[in-house]
């Protein structure tokens, strides 16, 4: 074992034995050791988060003809620090009649929310918090205190728009969670385990090849799930000026900032590691931090997306919104994971390629058939809809002739 | 000192009880106020909202947050210089108010405009109408977060704003349009500048409507909201676009020509609809019609004088001044006193970016109008509003009154 194929167990054994040799058990020096690991990635994550900020407002500025920030160091990259530093001297304002425990909580829960996730995500084959055997669910779990953290806000702020908002997000996070978690199955049908680096480790043929739709299904909750647009409803500015946080001051609305962020990029990163072989590429397994690499721009990738679909599409609204879910994508996904497993289970000891091939046509299979339902769906709502439109015609000109 | 008893400015639950349901004062209903300082209320437009849920069972619009005096302030000034206030009445449709208001002066005093100066107000009208739908077309496209359309308007806008600087030293308040003229005759550029916006402006539109016309989300959140009849239209008295996407095809400039309109072959687009969405279709294809208005006037712009030769009512050019006494005489009464306007009451309308916008001036025979009296498009049009929000969701109010359109100090002048 050397630094460059095992760097954190290399540390970690070094320090180890530096904790031992100042004469500590091996039991407290595990426990020291694990608590700076945790220290040192939720940094990780927190330093990442200033250039995301970065990212997004260069990218957003690209997308929309404009320069972005640029003047603040070499192409505007310190401009986040600036950011940051105005809101941490802003002064925090706590609004008359909130509910002060609930209100202060909230934006500390919602950046925890979204650096739990980053435990179990494995950046590279021997980097990674820990390696969960159900990760996967540990994944909805973790993902769901976001949702807590949002409702809190919402409901502590005395706020009408405020609490809009939180309704709002728990009917989305609610229903959104039911396709993700059904997609997130289809990765554990076809790599056989729950845990995320197994995940990885089983994508021989990346999973977005033997599955697509999944990915679609995957990318649509995760937007709702991140609450960013199009399904942004529970900040919604043109509507509910902020939502949640429309009371918020200072570094506390900061933290919901870098945590929807944070959370779009981690969610990027799944992405990249359910369905785009997460660190894989070549060399990544000789040396882990390649790999690092091929995932960070893996999870890039998936953020760009994001930011791609946020500054394009106008809001759905709400009552679109669940029924676009629950009429249209739940069923489709269900439906995915029984064809998934049903031809999972068909193909078992199959070769590779023939694995992958069939899984493949599988989901064009249902992608054709949804398409041919929808398009017979919407055939009959246009029948439905100029029908009575030319019977209001007849009766009108009757109408008119009657008058006459 | 004198004591001033405070008064109670405060609006109490009794005084609005008529306004809102039962149900709101049982506390079934929320009561929720938007505005004045709300994003999508495209200006300070104060709403009293009544919410079952999100559904929005009664909503009441409180205006005059944004209320200037413009009116009053003119009968204060003399005829040429009450004008400098038109533009900041509409401030998205500036020298169309200087139009109206041009128009109505030279009804009154009864001048002249020469055909080069017609024709040089027909393309400005037209392409500051044409910046007004932008900035409609970028809001509303931000009221239901299509976020990127906001800036790329406003990139186009600003080539607009710029033919206007051109012309006039001034991005938006030009004041470009002078009774019986114009300020002054547009420099050499001003040509070009404004060939080569209409050249490229159209492949923009086609982006816009490539970004949006389509757009399933956009369907969703537009069509079938906030629907209007042409006989709630014609009694509440809305007019421009969303009377037009009712089905009425009233347009003064087709029905009551001014400035010369009557020699443009344009069409004035219509739906059937009456909801947002077909606002929306009308207003991007008024663009396209704009567009063609612009490039006919450009063609056969005529040369000759921009100014009348009226001297009563009209100061003399710079050069003269020096020269002849009588024509110093002249600047010197037209910028003190002002010219005696003939007694007497004139009405004179163009068609907004909005709709009808008229003016009313009353003389008393004085070198002040005796009364001003703006009839905007933006204040009638609002009063439909509570009709149209009726029912829909907070989500779908945004998106309607994005469609109507409507600019707070033409509401509140």
């Amino acid at each position: 074992m050397t630094f460059w194929n095992d760097p954190i167990h290399f540390i970690a054994e070094w320090l180890r034995g530096l904790f031992i040799g100042w004469g500590m058990s091996g039991d407290v020096a595990n426990v020291l050791i694990a608590l700076i690991g945790a220290v040192v990635l939720a940094s990780v994550a927190m330093v990442l988060d200033i250039l995301l900020v970065w990212v997004e407002r260069k990218v957003v500025a690209r997308f929309q003809d404009r320069l972005g920030p640029n003047r603040l160091g070499p192409f505007g990259l310190f401009q986040p620090f600036a950011d940051i530093l105005k809101l941490i001297i802003k002064e925090n304002i706590t609004p008359a009649g909130a509910d002060k425990v609930p209100y202060n909580i909230a934006p500390i829960l919602a950046m925890t929310a979204v650096l739990l996730l980053w435990a179990v995500l494995p950046l590279a084959p021997t980097i990674f918090g820990v390696d969960l055997n159900v990760g996967a669910l540990y994944l909805i779990a973790a993902g769901a205190l976001g949702t807590l953290a949002i409702i809190l806000a919402g409901w502590s702020s005395n706020n009408k728009f405020a609490l809009i908002g939180a309704f709002r997000a728990v009917a989305m996070m609610v229903s959104y969670e039911i396709p993700m978690v059904v997609t997130l199955l289809i990765p554990t049908i076809l790599a056989g385990t729950m845990s995320l680096n197994g995940m990885v480790k089983a994508q021989d043929v990346w999973f977005v090849v033997l599955s697509p739709l999944a990915v679609i299904i995957f990318l649509i909750s995760a937007v709702a799930e991140l609450g960013r647009a199009p399904f942004d409803l529970n900040e919604a500015e043109s509507e509910l000026v902020a939502g949640y946080h429309v009371e918020y001051s200072g570094m506390k609305f900061g933290l919901f900032y870098a945590a929807e962020l944070l959370h779009a990029f981690t969610f990027g990163g799944f992405m990249a590691v359910l369905f785009f072989g997460g660190w894989r590429g070549p060399w990544a397994e000789q040396y882990p931090l390649l790999g690092l690499l091929y995932f960070f721009v893996k999870a890039m990738i998936g953020y760009w997306v994001f930011m791609w679909i946020r500054y394009t599409m106008p809001r759905i609204r709400i009552d679109h919104m669940l029924a676009f879910n629950w009429k249209f994508l739940t069923p489709l996904a269900f439906v995915l994971l029984m064809v998934t497993a049903l031809v999972d289970k068909a193909l078992a000891g199959a070769e590779t390629w023939v694995y992958a091939l069939g899984m493949f046509l599988a989901n064009v299979v249902v992608a054709w058939v949804t398409v041919e339902i929808l398009r017979a769906y919407s055939r009959r709502r246009r029948l439905e809809e100029e029908a009575p439109a030319k019977q209001v015609i007849r009766t009108g000109v009757e109408g008119q002739a009657a008058h006459h | 000192m004198p004591q001033f008893k405070e008064a109670n400015l405060e609006v109490n639950l009794d005084e609005i009880k008529h306004l809102v349901s039962e149900r709101a004062i049982k506390g079934e209903t929320m009561l929720l106020n938007m505005g004045p300082q709300h994003p999508s209320t495209h200006g300070v437009l104060r709403l009293l909202l009544e919410l079952d849920g999100e559904t929005i069972v009664n909503c009441i619009p409180d205006i005059g947050f944004l209320h200037t005096g413009i009116e009053k302030n003119m009968e204060a000034k003399s005829y040429q210089k009450a004008e400098v206030m038109t533009d900041r009445l509409d401030y998205l449709n500036t020298v169309g108010n200087n139009l109206a208001y041009c128009l109505a002066v030279e009804k009154l005093v009864d001048l002249d405009v020469p055909p080069r100066a017609q024709a040089i107000r027909v393309i400005l009208t037209e392409l500051q109408r044409i910046a007004s739908h932008l900035v409609w077309l970028g809001t509303s496209a931000l009221d239901v977060a299509a976020m990127s359309v906001f800036l790329y308007c406003f990139r186009e806008r600003e080539m607009i704003l710029d033919i206007f600087e051109l012309c006039s030293g001034q991005r938006m308040m030009t004041t470009y349009f002078r009774p019986g003229g114009l300020w002054r005759d547009v420099p050499v550029e001003f040509e070009d500048a404004v060939r080569r916006f209409i050249d490229y402006f159209p492949k923009r539109v086609d982006q816009y409507e490539a970004l949006l016309t389509r757009n399933p989300l956009f369907l969703d959140r537009t069509m079938g909201i906030g629907k209007l009849t042409t006989e709630q239209a014609l009694q509440y008295g809305v007019t421009g676009p969303p009377l037009r996407a009712t089905g009425l095809a009233w347009d003064l400039r087709k029905v009551r020509p001014y400035s010369g309109y009557e020699q443009y072959d344009f069409d004035i687009p219509t739906r059937t609809e009456g909801d947002v969405y077909a606002r929306y279709l009308v207003r991007v294809q008024e663009m396209r019609e704009s567009l063609k208005i612009v490039r006919q006037a450009l063609e056969k712009l005529p040369y000759g004088p921009v100014r009348s030769n009226n001297r009563k009512y009209v100061p003399p050019p710079r050069s003269e001044i020096g020269v002849d006494m009588e024509a110093l005489i002249h600047h010197f009464k037209l910028w003190t006193e002002g010219f005696h306007a003939p007694k007497g009451a004139v009405y004179a309308a163009v068609e907004s970016p909005r709709g009808e916008l008229g003016v009313y001036l009353e003389s008393d025979g004085g070198t002040k109008p005796y009364r001003v009296h703006w009839r905007t498009p933006s204040f009638d049009n609002l009063q439909v509003l509570p009709l149209l929000a009726k029912g829909h969701l907070v989500a779908d109010l945004v998106a309607i009154i994005g469609s109507v359109d409507i600019v707070l100090g033409d509401v509140d002048r």
